[in-house]
């Protein structure tokens, strides 16, 4: 299994990252090798194993439904490149 | 005043020999001189924060309060109120997160003091600390050499003894390794024990953290003041604190140690194969019943894990496209140019690779065949341990088939990846493992990782803490620093 | 009716998704409020805002709530969910993901009974799953950006998939208010669709009569509104058939429907293009779902609109119009049933005056039964008047309007005003007396076979009474003393 250049850019495209020209063949190549190197899963027999999610053999615990936090609105805005004093702000979108 | 067990410390604190003021006051100043030859942190505190201190002074002398007063350093990817944590990246390089890290409140809570945020491989993603947008991290050892990652530099804090402990994370080896590499103890919990809270994460089913100190004794101490169950994370285990007890002996008497001698044959650097041996001769010395294990299945592990940890980091690191936090790119057409100038200007290379091959291996055509598969070799890795943990108590065997390489000398990423080959098996499983030091080869520290059972923190440490009770390779200081 | 829109050639195969907010006090997976209108960027927490470092837990309510809805329609209920990411990038989506269910959902398939113009109809359900709702953009604040606010960003919403089983745009609006019918009534959801409690997103395909595969469809988005689903729906229809006729291919793309336009168009967001890359969320483990959990939620489960009108007509009463009426409206059916419990009226004049005077004193304030400015218990009091037949039922209308207007009850209203009807018969009878003493030539006309001319006496006594004797009484007398000397 190897990766293109198509296939690079589409992926780049859906993880929203640019791959410069003179970058592409050196990405490339690079990435080739790790998925040699994760090729080798494929001779792992699995046909009867269940997948593994999380080493914890556990039940996912619950909160209850209670208000517990309040307001960070300057908090969060502050962090933020581009804000005004009630809304983030990013290029207009037109859906 | 440096290379003093936590115990030591805590005992002249409460005699008053010192105050916390003073104790801070020597680390901090090691720290700011040190910086420069190590790269070790990223931010040093300019001053020792009052009110930790007061916290300090309240507990000191109480009991059951030993780390109080105690200097630390976390590593960058642990989120702390109102300092700046950057995760080694350039995409956070002015992120001041506006509460803390669950292992940072709980650690400060017990009067420990921070002296600032240690230098790491870009969201944890690495093995030498070289892939840091603050620059590389020197080995104490040799400043020619890598200091291991991607706790790099909480390895080299605490190896130069900038500071005497330190937190770091691993995920496949990010704590083990450097240790290995800096002559220093290291423990990765078992995975929930501790919380990931406020941790960014890398790899959310396997990111744990874990704390890096000269001892086992050391470690355990600040180790379970970081574990119990805590219910702002969902993964985290509903298992009690982690009690620590130093053995008061050095004997483990028909304690049944594993071994993986495929791995111990297949080494091919003499001095560290020697050293193994050595160090698991010891062990049998002092009462350990020594038994070959098998781990048929170990061989995938990096396959797996280079799968299911990038696939998970490229979902995590989504959230960083410059909009509400974190660097945002000054050429800005539209939203799409905003978000992909963001993040390839913000995330380094080794990042970026990293999510390219975890988007892929998440994207259709391709899930089942990687990550759902990726993840059924994970449990055959599980089950491969459970099977031996039926037969011994612990598992002893290499960290790392290389000492501290130099800088620059590994410029192929899948070398890196494959000098993982003995941490990641334990990541994947999810078990409780540490390195301790147990020599020098060529001048450089080699480390032995122990591994344990399921949340059987208590069996490796004390094993450790016994061993470390008989050798002194753990108080050993490079020269440079002494 | 369906064929009128688009010719016989053609059929519409339209499944909907629908996503319905769940109300509880706090988000899905944060301890944030969620509640609508607030200020901005007010009720974000930190995971919200997907800071670094922070981690989703679930809210037990909502776990609960989807069990209900599971229960509601006959659904199969699994032992394990699981939640997991949709991966792609978006300004309101902050984690650059959405925490929703993949293969492992809370509800799997149910079924629903619509009610059509040629019957009863039940349309299947694939399943319905939880997940997280993203923040708002508003585009108009300013020219050169969009404004970002995720205050709704993580609050907790049921989506909930049709099967492609209806065939015409009433068809579609039957099964979206059965579902909106179901939630309200379920008490999961507060029904507001001004406030987007209740979106559906309608999945619009033609095929050639007759066809089993089904043609390319085509995504309707974010329609609130039972009035412009069924007109969006019609529109695509007919916009597809025209493609279709001319030789050309449908376009597998998401639209909105402008109601000012009357016509869908295509969205131009990225949306479209994505592989989302689903995979189980690594933040959280799987959910157990234990029959204790099933049993407790079934113990919540609502008498559902199909059940009250069966016990409105068959125990109660009333005429399956008038309940089918009250029971649907789950505001006006808690009003009718309270006001019941407090009067000893009957229940079919209790819902003959609600539905008519009543609604009628409603309409002209434009207020809904929620928002009476009469409690049901007072309405009771005016109804047990009724019963006692203090007042008739004209005077009744007037009490009404003035309960309204002066908050005042039924009984001071009637003493304050001397309303109570006059049923004394002998005090009737001095009256009729009188008038037909008074008009003699009127009495003959009726003697003579004139019937209508009964209504002359009734008015007079109504009027000299001022609209205050009691209408049988006075009848009763006046047919013994017209009929009978």
């Amino acid at each position: 299994m190897s990766i293109n250049r198509k296939e690079l850019e589409e992926i780049a495209a859906l993880a929203q990252l640019n791959i410069p020209e003179k970058q592409v063949s050196h990405i490339t190549e690079s990435l080739n090798q790790v998925m040699d190197m994760i090729e080798l899963i494929n001779d792992a027999n699995t046909s009867e194993v269940k997948p593994m999610s999380h080493p914890n053999d556990a039940w996912q615990l619950v909160r209850q439904d209670e208000v517990t936090d309040t307001s960070h609105k300057t908090e969060l805005l502050a962090l933020a490149a581009h804000a005004d004093e009630d809304h983030y702000l990013v290029p207009k979108v037109i859906e | 005043m440096i290379n003093l067990s936590i115990r030591t410390m805590a005992e002249m604190l409460k005699n008053q020999e010192i105050s916390v003021q003073e104790l801070c006051a020597v680390y901090s100043d090691r720290t700011k001189a040190f910086n420069h030859s190590t790269h070790a942190m990223i931010t040093i505190n300019p001053e020792l924060n009052a009110a930790e201190i007061l916290q300090a002074q309240s507990l000191i002398g109480q009991d059951e309060q030993l780390l109080a007063g105690i200097p630390l350093v976390h590593k960058d990817l642990f989120c702390t109120q109102g300092v700046k944590t950057t995760c080694g990246s350039k995409m956070l390089a002015d992120f001041i997160p506006p509460y803390n890290a669950t292992v940072v409140q709980k650690l400060s809570d017990k009067g420990m003091v921070s002296i600032g945020k240690a230098n790491m491989d870009e969201f944890a993603m690495g093995s030498s600390n070289e892939h840091s947008a603050f620059g590389a991290v020197s080995n104490p050892w040799d400043l020619s050499r890598v200091p291991g990652g991607s706790s790099g530099g909480s390895a080299a804090a605490v190896a130069a003894r900038m500071v005497p402990v330190a937190t770091g994370t691993d995920t496949g080896g990010s704590i083990r390794q450097p240790a290995a590499f800096c002559g220093i103890t290291g423990i990765k919990p078992s995975y929930g024990r501790v919380s990931r809270y406020g941790m960014v994460a890398f790899a959310s089913s396997l990111d744990q953290g874990g704390v890096m100190a000269p001892s086992a004794d050391d470690c355990g101490l600040v180790l379970s003041a970081m574990t119990g169950h805590d219910p702002l994370d969902s993964t985290s285990a509903q298992q009690p604190r982690l009690n620590w007890e130093k053995p008061s002996s050095p004997e483990h008497k028909g304690l049944k140690v594993g071994v993986v001698n495929a791995w111990i044959d297949e080494l091919q650097d003499e001095g560290i194969k020697q050293k193994t041996l050595d160090a698991i001769a010891h062990l049998k010395a002092n009462g350990a019943e020594v038994v070959d294990i098998k781990l048929p299945h170990a061989e995938l592990a990096i396959s797996a894990y280079y799968i299911l940890a990038p696939a998970e980091c490229s979902s995590n690191l989504s959230r960083f496209d410059g909009v509400r936090f974190g660097h945002q790119t000054k050429a800005v057409d539209d939203l799409e140019s905003l978000y992909r100038q963001s993040r390839s200007e913000g995330f380094g290379e080794e990042v970026q690779k990293r999510i390219i091959i975890g988007a892929w291996a998440l994207s259709s055509g391709y899930y089942d065949a990687y990550y759902l598969k990726a993840q059924k070799v994970r449990r055959l890795i599980s089950e491969d341990f459970k099977q031996a943990f039926a037969e011994v108590d612990v598992i002893a065997c290499p960290v790392s088939p290389e000492v501290a390489f130099k800088q620059g000398e590994k410029s192929d990423g899948v070398s890196m990846y494959q000098a993982d080959k003995f941490t990641i098996p334990a990541s994947l499983a999810g078990l409780p493992c540490l390195s301790m030091p147990i020599g020098f080869t060529q001048g450089l520290p080699v480390g032995l990782q122990l591994i344990g059972n399921y949340f059987d923190e208590q069996s490796i440490l004390q094993l450790a803490d016994q061993y470390q009770q008989q050798t002194n390779y753990h108080l050993q200081l490079p020269e440079a620093f002494a | 009716m369906s064929q009128n829109i688009i010719s016989s050639d053609w059929e519409m195969v339209i499944g909907l998704e629908i996503h319905v907010r769940l109300n509880t006090k706090s988000k899905l997976f944060s301890g944030m409020k969620a509640s609508y209108g607030a200020s901005p960027n007010s009720q974000v927490s930190f995971l919200d805002a997907g800071l670094p470092g922070t981690l989703p837990v679930i809210n037990y309510k909502a776990i609960e709530y989807a069990l209900r809805f599971g229960l509601s329609v006959d659904a199969e209920i699994p032992t394990v969910t699981i939640f997991a990411r949709k991966n792609y990038f978006y300004p309101d989506l902050p984690k650059g993901y959405q925490i929703s269910q993949m293969d492992d959902p809370i509800v799997g398939k149910g079924k629903i009974v619509i009610k059509t113009d040629e019957g009863e109809k039940t349309v299947d359900i694939t399943r319905a799953h939880l997940e997280e709702d993203a923040g708002k953009s508003i585009h108009d604040k300013y020219d050169q950006y969009s404004a970002i606010d995720l205050n709704r960003a993580g609050t907790p919403l049921i989506e909930v998939v049709s099967e492609p089983q209806m065939s015409s745009a009433k068809e579609a609006v039957a099964y979206m208010r059965a579902i909106y019918t179901r939630v309200t009534h379920l008490g999961i959801c507060d029904g507001n669709l001004q406030e987007g409690s209740f979106r559906c997103d309608a999945n619009v395909s033609i095929r050639p009569k007759g066809q089993t595969e089904l043609g390319t469809r085509a995504e309707i988005k974010n329609l609130n509104s039972f009035r412009f689903i069924e007109k969006a729906i019609n529109h695509e229809a007919k916009r597809q058939v025209k493609i279709l006729e001319s030789g050309g291919r449908i376009v597998q793309e998401t639209r909105l429907y402008d109601a000012d336009k009357d016509q869908t168009r295509s969205m131009r967001s990225k949306e479209n293009a994505n592989d989302y890359r689903y995979f189980p969320d690594p933040d959280q483990l799987p959910i157990q779902i234990t029959e204790a959990m099933i049993d407790a939620q079934r113990a919540h489960l609502p008498e559902f609109p199909e059940a009250k009108i069966k016990r409105y007509v068959e125990t109660l009463g009333l005429k399956v119009d008038d309940a089918e009426i009250i029971a649907n409206d789950l505001s006006l059916s808690k009003f009718f049933e309270r006001s019941m419990e407090q009067s000893k009226a009957a229940a079919d004049l209790n819902a003959k005056f609600l539905l008519g005077e009543f609604n009628a004193l409603l309409n002209v304030h434009g207020k809904a039964i929620a928002d009476s400015q009469i409690s049901a218990d007072d309405y009771a009091g005016l109804l047990d008047e009724l019963h006692a037949a203090t007042v008739s039922r004209k005077v009744a209308k007037q009490i009404l309007d003035d309960m309204w207007e002066s908050g005042d009850q039924a009984k001071a209203i009637i003493e304050q005003q001397g309303l109570g009807q006059i049923s004394d018969s002998s005090a009737l009878t001095v009256l009729i007396d009188e008038l037909i003493a008074n008009h003699p030539e009127q009495v003959a006309s009726y003697r003579g076979g004139n019937e209508k001319m009964f209504n002359f006496f009734v008015g007079q006594i109504m009027k000299q009474t001022k609209g205050q004797a009691n209408p049988v009484q006075t009848k009763q007398l006046l047919e013994d003393k017209l009929n009978n000397e």
